[in-house]
């Protein structure tokens, strides 16, 4: 089964051309085919993960040109894992988004599923391609898909998708700058080879001009404070299922790209010790964690205190980006699982309240913890999960973050780390507060509201229990997939 | 003035994405910001086509008299990339006109502040 690699994003593509055909004729037809087009992809990814893990790296050569001439597709640990994330949380959102999507855009739901699968191959192709340019098609595939994506929604999502439109093409044209000035330097565009080819070239002000017009690009499109000024408008008036769609992995590949840059382009011995990117990556990431949660807490829209929090954790990860040692990068890949994770069932959670009393003010949830049970106990969850308490998975990537800054001798970050976590706890109290103690007022919702269907709730509640279980078993990640990724980092030299 | 005469290609490469960059982020006008960020692509474009550039060599189809040398050729991979990078953009052009006739049609303008204030009323 060498051509795994390659079926993961195929799939998606094939479902995402299928689905206006079918849904031409039948508009469910569209449904049927994302579920099982991201199932499948689903399965290929996990059985490319054990396959990788048990027999190392699959490379697979498309039309069987052998690199640096031809493409090549390359599952690694790093890649197999990230390939598992994202098309596991593409599935469960996918399965919840039905009802909801009927509920809130039912003209537009053929295009929608269409446009989700596109997304999802373009976020696939993304983290499977070993090649820097097929990376900026599949970069551009899943923007455009993105942005299509947002504008369905209210009437200030066009607004919003145009201003990320426009920062999100600069950041497409910065990354093929940059893969311009490594491809004039280096005469090659597979990742592998111009890795081989970087160490002689290391003085280079065209090397450096590349990782940093890079870095930018991959800076906006993963919000790192100070580029992050598309998000919250952009998640705030999408349709719910598009948002849950959207911030739990998008954000998330593009942190990938750099860890991928960091480790295997560019190699640590550059990155963090000539050029001091990795440092500034980690003082912005450190300032974005806090100006995250802050801003989070003066929030009153739900779904906007949950974009900026998402800022913030973007920053977690950063922070462990930046850190380039073993511990904090284990903390930033176990905190893009477990964000993923959270993020996903926090913005279904969002959907289900829409759902349900079409609200979305904070001030008016007061009373839901008796209405909608089930729902709120995967909020709950949620919320001590970004908080950090154990057992819930959240505290695990905050520990090895704070060990891997405790190891750097940065005491700075170690504050950083503890005092988001309060300020974390801060807005989820105000909303956990509003939920279980408040009396319902004239704001509050209807009292018929009630958990929505199965359809619904069972995603939620697995992406709650999953957050849970993650949290039990963390260390068998730790020690199976993710140690393997941070081998370079222990390399003599780096 | 031999560096200036050399290397002029960058400096309007340079000088093209200073326009769009601009464009892009101080014009108000959602129009003239996409016209800014097809003047940035452009800039681009050229900087890898000037990459693909070797003195006194032809294009790049094989050609009888000089057989298979491939130092006699231009670079012919940069043209590709870009033709693929121009889909792209003609793409992001496409889906940006798009949002740009949605928004005229809910707010009957194309200007920011226009926008943000008929955007305030209605809430």
């Amino acid at each position: 089964m060498s051509h795994l690699p390659v079926l993961i994003p195929i799939t998606l593509l094939l479902s995402a051309f299928l689905i206006p055909l079918a849904g031409y004729v039948k508009r469910d037809f569209a449904f049927a085919i994302a579920s099982v087009g991201a199932f499948l992809a689903f399965a290929f990814s996990l059985a490319g993960l054990l396959m990788v893990l048990s027999q190392g790296e699959i490379r697979y050569h498309l039309g069987g040109w052998a690199p640096p001439i031809g493409i090549e597709y390359v599952l690694d640990a790093l890649s197999a894992f990230m390939a598992a994330v994202v098309t596991l949380i593409g599935l469960v959102v996918l399965i919840y988004s039905r009802r909801s999507v009927l509920h809130e855009v039912p003209l537009r739901v053929v295009p929608l599923y269409a446009l989700a699968m596109l997304l999802l191959a373009g976020l696939v192709g993304i983290i499977v391609t070993g090649d820097l340019f097929n990376l900026f098609v599949f970069l551009e595939i899943s923007s455009l898909s993105a942005y299509a994506l947002m504008a369905i929604g209210d009437d200030r999502a066009p607004v919003a998708s145009f201003r990320y439109l426009i920062l999100g093409s600069i950041a497409g044209s910065f990354y093929v700058l940059g893969v311009g000035f490594l491809y004039f330097s280096t005469g090659s565009l597979n990742m592998a080879d111009v890795a081989q080819r970087l160490p002689a070239l290391y003085q280079s002000r065209a090397v450096a001009a590349a990782a940093i017009f890079i870095f930018i690009a991959l800076g906006l499109k993963m919000a790192l404070f100070p580029l992050h000024l598309w998000l919250p408008d952009v998640y705030t008036y999408a349709p719910s299922a598009v948002t849950a769609l959207i911030a739990p992995i998008m954000t998330k590949v593009s942190a990938y790209v750099l860890i991928r840059m960091l480790l295997t382009v560019f190699q640590p011995a550059y990155l963090r010790d000539l050029l001091p990117m990795t440092s500034i990556i980690g003082w912005l990431a450190a300032a974005g964690v806090l100006y995250g949660s802050v801003m989070a807490i003066a929030q009153n829209d739900f779904r906007r205190m949950l974009a900026y929090s998402s800022i913030s954790q973007i920053g977690y990860i950063g922070i462990g980006i930046g850190l380039a040692n073993p511990l904090g990068l284990i903390g930033a890949l176990l905190h893009i699982l477990n964000h993923a994770f959270m993020k996903a069932c926090l913005f279904l959670v969002a959907g289900s309240i829409r759902f349900r009393t079409g609200r979305w003010k904070v001030s008016s949830f007061a009373g839901l913890g008796r209405k909608m049970p089930w729902t709120m106990a995967a909020f709950t969850v949620s919320a001590l999960s970004m908080v950090g308490i154990p057992p819930a998975a959240g505290f695990f990537s905050k520990w090895y973050l704070l060990l891997g800054s405790i190891d750097a001798g940065n005491w700075f970050l170690v504050a950083v780390i503890l005092a988001s976590s309060l300020l974390t706890a801060v807005y989820f109290i105000r909303v956990l507060e509003q939920i279980y103690a408040s009396h319902a007022n004239e704001e509050s919702a209807p009292m018929k509201a009630s958990d929505p269907p199965p359809s619904m709730l069972l995603p939620t509640l697995l992406l709650g229990a999953g957050l849970l279980i993650l949290g039990l078993f963390n260390s068998a990640i730790v020690t199976h997939i993710l140690n393997i990724v941070v081998l370079p980092l222990h390399r003599p030299g780096s | 003035m031999s560096a200036l005469a050399g290397n002029y290609t960058y400096y309007i490469t340079a000088f093209l994405l200073a326009i769009g960059l601009y464009g892009m982020i101080g014009k108000k006008n959602l129009l003239k910001k996409l016209i800014g960020m097809n003047i940035f692509q452009t800039a681009i474009f050229l900087f890898f086509i000037h990459g693909a550039v070797k003195p006194g060599t032809t294009v790049p189809v094989l050609d009888s008299r000089i057989g298979m040398d491939a130092a006699a050729y231009i670079n012919p991979l940069p043209h590709v990339l870009i033709l693929t990078a121009i889909v792209v953009s003609v793409a992001t052009t496409g889906v940006a006109l798009a949002l740009l006739i949605t928004i005229y049609r809910r707010y009957g303008s194309l200007e920011e502040t226009t926008i943000l204030e008929r955007m305030k009323q209605s809430s």
